[in-house]
């Protein structure tokens, strides 16, 4: 039987750009270019290894957000995914983590799986909730954070590395894992990639395909709120010291004051 | 039409000749530049410093997996892109360095395509797979020490013994010889100019590296040594017959060199803009005055007239309607602009316009090289001179 790994991948805002909010203090995202989270390249990275190890794999890419999320699909696909499926619903503005995560736990059903593979977390709301949110909402382990990843007998099985050890991690399949970028650099797009992802099968979905009530999702189903946001301070001159004998220990002053050291 | 409704001008991009590329084009250009970003620039000026490429063959097999060896050939294992992808790329590349774009040039335009026009299937068996992948590096051996612009008169011999054929002779200046694996060469026979793949450890065969260069210096120039190499019936490139063949392989090579002048131009450019607008000498930034702007527009509108031109040529080209003259057009006019481009930026530059530090130097220094290999800047005027009024000037 074939291997099929579900790779979800989050189209962000491009963070060269100028990020800004909307009025209703969600991400504006007309403002500025989308791409491919580039944490999520290595779950695709490493989904594709996993396939090239497997006597027979397929690897369906997994989006939800707006219309040009369509652009990470291609992005993924022309990395090597056979197949990719975007849910995109008006409905689904504002969504937070929580609604994130049943929609996508939804899609992956709907979709049929035996491992799913994340990122570590998005490049943009860097929460990095959504794999333990998923791996709940599916009802199988989760092996978070790997820097290791390699499935073996209907077992996913992992390293992760902490600050004092690293742990050898396996769960039975089907399981949900996120792979940190200490997993290994994910490759270009291969022209010949890029071409044949034109030709890979993109699936549509809307809320309502998926059996999702619009209130379970959007700002209104959202269970966090964001009050306030503030646009970061501009940038200082910053302190410049002029060394006259006194250098160090002005260096050594600054550093204490500010609390680094 | 309502104001707002129109683009907003970009800098990087002032005709919005973006809007020309499908999304695989910028798809192919992203690959590109962001792999040249990654593995190139970080190393290009030591390279260049110590007059060496040390991870040439890494580099070709990076190269390869991306598809970029060969990449508008079809089958054998080649991507199978337009040409106006494959300018892209060497637009991209040469913004790197036009040593990077001459390895990709000599390997897919002149090696490469050589054996897949005129080349035997078992020969084609043999390399293209190999090549493309960046696993056996190419060479393309036609000038001489005593030949260059007039190629025609090339005295390298390939003798007739038996079935066996045996070559002798020298080539001059060929790009990846000393690191190449498989050398096409142009030798003169009693029945006219032919082509022969040449295995590179054949005995009697050798490639010194050229030293002492002070243009391309990130790429491998070299000599090829052929004293009495013997070679099978069957090294002989079966389908062509005199000089039209390395010329349609210069053809295809220069067309590349079009798209990919604009790049070492554009990169100039950009060190010029940024450098203009943060450099601030009498009280003011520097491209606050109106002879640095006049500078700068000028760039940009040689640039980008320059790169509309490479894109119109490239859609010929695809349409299988590109004439040799229309390339030698856009290799005359791009490559005469991009060195001014970058002479000018030097100029903006100041004392670090002669830094490493920046890529200016570097680039206009390669670009010495462009200006007179594939053809120099003055056989590209006989061409169309010859072209526009029907008479030869060559001799
Ligand atoms: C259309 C849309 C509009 C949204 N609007 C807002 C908003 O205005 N304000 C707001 O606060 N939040 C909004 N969200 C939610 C938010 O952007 C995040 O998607 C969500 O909170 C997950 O948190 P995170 O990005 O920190 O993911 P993390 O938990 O950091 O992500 C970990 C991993 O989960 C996967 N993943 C994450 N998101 C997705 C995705 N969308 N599709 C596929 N895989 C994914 C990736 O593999 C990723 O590496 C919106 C979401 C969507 C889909
Ligand atoms: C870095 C580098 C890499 C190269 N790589 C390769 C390679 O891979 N393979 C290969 O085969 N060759 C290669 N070449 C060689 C290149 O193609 C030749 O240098 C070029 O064709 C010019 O030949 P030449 O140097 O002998 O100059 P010449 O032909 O001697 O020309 C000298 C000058 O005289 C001018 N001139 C000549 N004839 C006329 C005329 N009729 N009317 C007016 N002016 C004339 C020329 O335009 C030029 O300005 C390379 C060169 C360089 C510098």
């Amino acid at each position: 039987m074939s291997l099929r790994i579900v790779v979800a991948v989050k189209y962000v805002p491009d963070a060269t750009g100028d990020r800004h909010f909307a009025e209703d203090l969600t991400t504006d995202r007309d403002a500025v270019d989308g791409l491919l989270s580039e944490l999520d390249e290595y779950a695709v990275e490493q989904a594709l290894q996993i396939a090239e190890e497997a006597d027979d794999a397929e690897i369906t890419v997994l989006t939800v957000g707006p219309e040009d999320a369509k652009d990470a699909l291609r992005k993924a696909l022309s990395m090597g995914a056979d197949q990719a499926v975007h849910v995109e619903d008006d409905a689904l503005h504002g969504t937070d983590a929580l609604g994130t995560s049943l929609v996508l736990a939804k899609a992956i059903e709907h979709t049929g799986y035996d491992l799913v593979v994340c990122g570590m977390a998005s490049t943009d709301g860097t929460m990095g909730v959504l794999p333990a949110m998923l791996a709940e909402r599916l009802g199988v382990p989760q092996v978070t954070l790997l820097s290791e990843v390699k499935v073996e007998d209907g077992k996913v099985t992992g390293r992760r590395d902490g600050d004092a050890a690293s742990e050898q991690l396996e769960a039975q399949l089907p399981a949900v894992v996120s792979v940190t970028d200490q997993s290994g650099e994910a490759r270009y797009p291969s022209f010949k990639g890029i071409m044949a992802a034109k030709k890979k099968k993109v699936e549509s979905l809307d809320l309502s395909d998926l059996g999702i009530e619009e209130d379970e999702v959007g700002l209104a189903g959202a269970w966090t709120k964001v009050d306030s946001a503030a646009e970061r301070p501009a940038r200082t001159a910053g302190t410049i010291v002029t060394d006259e004998g006194e250098g160090g220990k002005q260096l050594a002053a600054f550093l204490a004051e500010q609390k680094f050291i | 039409m309502s104001g707002s409704a129109l683009p907003s001008f970009d800098p990087s991009d002032p005709l919005g000749l973006d809007e020309l590329l499908s999304d695989e084009d910028l798809a192919v250009r992203d690959t590109v530049r962001r792999w040249a970003a990654d593995r190139v620039l970080p190393r290009i000026a030591e390279w260049y410093e110590r007059g060496e490429l040390p991870g040439i063959r890494e580099l070709a097999r990076e190269l390869g997996a991306l598809g970029a060896l060969g990449m508008s050939l079809t089958g054998y294992g080649c991507a199978g892109a337009s040409a106006v992808q494959y300018g892209l790329a060497c637009l991209e590349l040469e913004a790197a360095d036009s040593g990077i774009r001459s390895l990709v040039s000599v390997q897919g335009s002149l090696a490469m395509y050589a054996i897949h026009r005129f080349g035997s299937e078992e020969q084609k068996q043999e390399w293209l797979p190999r090549m493309a992948a960046g696993e056996v590096i190419g060479c393309f051996g036609l000038t001489e020490p005593d030949h260059g612009s007039d190629p025609a008169g090339m005295t390298t011999y390939a003798k007739r013994d038996g079935t066996d054929w045996v070559l002798t002779g020298r080539k001059m200046w060929i790009t990846n010889g000393s690191v190449a694996g498989v050398a096409v060469v142009w030798a003169r026979t009693d029945d006219g100019i032919r082509g022969f793949v040449v295995p590179t450890d054949a005995p009697g065969f050798s490639a010194p590296e050229i030293r002492h260069k002070w243009s391309l210096r990130a790429s491998v120039t070299s000599e090829l040594v052929m004293d009495d190499v013997r070679l099978p019936a069957d090294a002989v490139l079966p389908e062509v017959t005199g000089l039209r063949g390395p010329l349609s392989c210069l053809s295809h090579a220069r067309y590349g060199i079009v798209w990919g002048s604009m790049g070492a131009a554009r990169s100039c450019f950009e060190a010029a803009l940024d450098y203009a607008k943060s450099r601030e000498q009498f009280g003011r930034p520097i491209g606050a005055f109106q002879l640095t702007q006049a500078k700068l527009a000028d760039m940009a509108v040689e640039l980008h007239k320059g790169i509309l031109l490479a894109h119109h040529l490239g859609r010929r080209m695809d349409a299988g309607r590109l004439r040799p003259e229309q390339v030698s057009f856009g290799k005359l006019n791009n490559v005469r602009e991009a060195i001014e481009i970058c002479r000018t930026a030097r100029t903006i530059l100041g004392a670090n316009g002669i830094s490493l530090e920046y890529p200016v130097m570097r680039h206009a220094t390669n670009l010495e090289s462009v200006l007179t290999y594939e053809g120099t800047v003055e056989m590209h005027q006989l061409v169309l001179g010859k072209a526009l009024t029907s008479l030869d000037a060559f001799r």
